[in-house]
């Protein structure tokens, strides 16, 4: 149990960091009035950043190459895929997932 | 999930992606464990910091021994994708006072802002305090246990990867792109899948040449005005 003082620093600054990236839109959104085009562009915003975040997963960087699958986790987004479509559900997406997941690492796959 | 706003709505509406926090936050204990840093270190990252990815980031760094500044322009840039989801957020606690949007604003997620994008398309397009602070909480709480948790567990589990956990995560995204794209009537099916189809071109053309925390931002705006363009045509 102990801490460094270089330790300390970096929890309390990227603390920092990360509370403002968060809570300063709050402020701003609610003191100030939205242009049409700034509503319509955060319309967009939910949809694309998820399907990037689910690209981080799903490609493999090369840097100066072009990116590849990452195998695995493609072959078990399919039955996840799958349970979503079948279920719509969001536990059963993440535990079909899960279980893809463990018996693609049990054989060794991907 | 029901339209119910409710605290515990919110409870019930956010357990499903625990399983993402409990996977992911094992995992970043078991690697804080390896890489010598104290429960009280995990401990602060996780509940001070609390930012999921730039965490496992700023582990390395530190085991690194990189500069401060190094550090904190890291965590700005991993963490720069919340200022886009927090302005889209907080577009429905406008009427909430400045306290109420400052707590829910510090506890915002990837996880718990897809869930409320979810949420809103069956509540037309209402969101409440009482239901954003649930899932804050309980995702919080979870994380920072999950990560307290692998950090303890650290020496004994030595593969936690056998048992498909970290694909939690992933799938808990996988789900809630999926309903958010069957349920946003506002945008319709056929733009989302084209905007969709968009962003995973971009990223994979960008993500060679950038960082993939900057690909993914280039792909989340380039997606939005390639959906803006798109929207104009119809």
């Amino acid at each position: 149990m102990s801490m460094s003082l270089t330790e300390l620093w970096t929890i309390l600054g990227c603390g920092l960091v990360t509370i403002l990236s968060r809570a300063l839109p709050f402020v701003f959104v609610k003191s100030l009035t939205m242009p049409a085009w700034l509503i319509n562009f955060l319309s967009f915003v939910p949809i694309t950043i998820m399907t990037a975040l689910c690209c981080q997963s799903l490609f493999i960087a090369n840097p100066g190459h072009l990116a590849t699958l990452n195998l695995a986790n493609c072959l078990a987004a399919i039955p996840a895929t799958l349970a979503g479509v079948l279920t719509k559900s969001l536990l059963m997406v993440v535990v079909v997932g899960i279980m893809a997941m463990a018996v693609l690492r049990y054989f060794s796959i991907g | 999930m029901g339209p119910s706003l409710t605290f515990r709505a919110g409870v019930h509406d956010v357990l499903p992606t625990v399983f993402g926090y409990i996977g992911v936050g094992l995992a970043f204990g078991i690697v804080a464990h390896t890489s010598h840093l104290s429960l009280l270190v995990v401990a602060g990252l996780s509940f001070i910091v609390y930012a999921g990815s730039a965490q496992f980031i700023i582990t390395s760094m530190l085991l690194l021994h990189d500069p401060l500044s190094a550090i904190f322009i890291s965590t700005f840039l991993v963490n720069s994708r919340m200022i886009l989801m927090s302005t889209s957020l907080a577009q429905y606690f406008r009427h909430e006072s400045l306290t109420r949007n400052l707590l829910i604003g510090s506890l915002v997620t990837d996880e718990t802002f897809a869930l409320a994008m979810n949420k809103q398309n069956k509540t037309n397009g209402k969101l409440s305090f009482a239901w954003q602070s649930a899932a804050n909480i309980v995702a919080y709480l979870v994380w920072g246990i999950a990560t307290l948790v692998g950090a303890v567990l650290g020496g004994l589990i030595s593969n936690p990867e056998r048992f498909g956990f970290d694909f939690a995560l992933t799938a808990m995204f996988i789900g809630l792109v999926y309903l958010q794209l069957i349920s946003d009537r506002h945008l319709g099916l056929s733009l989302q899948l084209m905007v969709m189809l968009f962003v995973a071109l971009v990223y994979y053309f960008m993500i060679g040449i950038m960082s993939q925390n900057f690909a993914l931002l280039v792909a989340t705006v380039a997606g939005c005005l390639f959906g803006m363009e798109m929207k104009k045509c119809r």
